[in-house]
């Protein structure tokens, strides 16, 4: 359809939704990812019966995760549609891209930052 | 098995928030089947743990291990040589768990990381419900293999009290009367003769109520 989506967004394609872990959205905000939207087919077309419903709860808990330790559970989103929905997927995209944007960056990504700038203050501080 | 439940995780950053390297420790048996102390748990703690702490402008370490068991001496000895590396131990293994490594492990602070509760079985995905007390003189022969014990809120032994209502224990009407199940089993195999028989006064001191209690199997000390 030769659509565009935001350039923010990057795609880690899965054979089934119900294939993503919630280890996997935790492991992503942990390397620094601002966002995590899982999308899956609509719900009752699951190819595989029921990965879809797997992929939701998974969220909802890596969602109570990161609330309950500050990073903010309003970054990780299911989202449902069908396959050949282009333009829908266009504006989910477009959604996340303004919901993340909004919400601002990782904060865990801002802590290192301010981490290693105290090291290499401390570091020429005194040098050994 | 046994089933517990995870802890909040508030509660275990509150004490573990001044370590600096922690161990999370889960266990492949019971708490694996629960969801709540397995290897993913291990996994989805840790990162949740590290996250937290980058947060706070902290360096922290996070190992992650899981054991086949944390009740038996063998499966505890594997960590001997990393054990050392860290300054306390989150334990997401039932209570025996937390305890057996804290006694093999005596100058290493070990904490739970979940609440353990019963011994139940998996109904449906998601549920967990008590089966067991482990009161120590099993009547399941003589109660059509449904347990009064354990599932009647009063414990008695011969038959439904005045609360029963349509089959509902007067708890809370989710809650089962035990004995009407136990009634419509006995129905349905053809055995309600046993019903009739009363059931002679139980020697608790077998149960907990009776103390901490001990298995000496002569037949398997070395």
């Amino acid at each position: 359809m030769r659509l565009s989506y935001p350039t923010t967004i990057k795609i880690i394609r899965v054979p089934c939704t119900g294939k993503v872990d919630t280890l996997h959205i935790m492991r992503a905000f942990e390397k620094g990812a601002d966002g995590v939207y899982v999308v899956g087919c609509r719900e009752g077309d699951c190819h595989y019966n029921s990965g879809n419903f797997r992929a939701k709860k998974r969220v909802e808990q890596a969602k109570e995760l990161l609330d309950a330790i500050g990073i903010g559970g309003n970054r990780v989103r299911m989202c449902n549609l069908s396959s050949s929905d282009g333009p829908l997927f266009v504006k989910y995209a477009e959604e996340m891209h303004e919901r993340i944007c909004a919400a601002g960056p990782n904060p865990i990504k801002l802590a290192v930052k301010n981490r290693s700038t105290a090291e290499a203050g401390s570091k020429l501080a005194a040098p050994s | 098995m046994i089933v517990a439940d995870k802890k909040p995780i508030e509660e275990i950053i509150d004490t573990v928030k001044d370590f600096r390297n922690i161990l999370i420790l889960g266990c492949n048996e019971c708490v694996t089947v629960c969801e709540a102390g397995g290897k993913k748990e291990v996994g989805l703690l840790a990162s949740a743990l590290r996250m937290y702490f980058l947060q706070q402008g902290h360096e922290v370490n996070i190992g992650e291990r899981t054991l086949e068991r944390q009740c038996d001496h063998e499966y505890l000895e594997e960590i001997r040589d990393s054990i050392d590396h860290y300054d306390a131990v989150v334990s997401i293994a039932c209570g025996v768990g937390v305890q057996f490594t804290a006694e093999k492990y005596h100058s290493k602070p070990v904490y739970p990381g979940v609440n353990t509760l019963f011994m139940g079985a998996n109904e449906a995905r998601g549920v967990w419900t008590e089966r067991c007390q482990g009161c120590g003189q099993c009547i399941l022969a003589v109660t059509g293999s449904i347990c009064p014990v354990s599932r009647c809120a009063k414990r008695i032994l011969n038959g439904p009290c005045g609360g029963s209502t349509e089959g509902k224990c007067e708890i809370n009407k989710d809650v089962d009367c035990a004995w009407q199940l136990i009634i419509d089993r006995l129905k349905a195999l053809g055995r309600l003769e046993e019903y009739e028989a009363i059931c002679p006064l139980k020697d608790w001191s077998s149960d907990r109520a009776g103390g901490p209690r001990k298995v000496v199997r002569e037949d398997l000390k070395l």
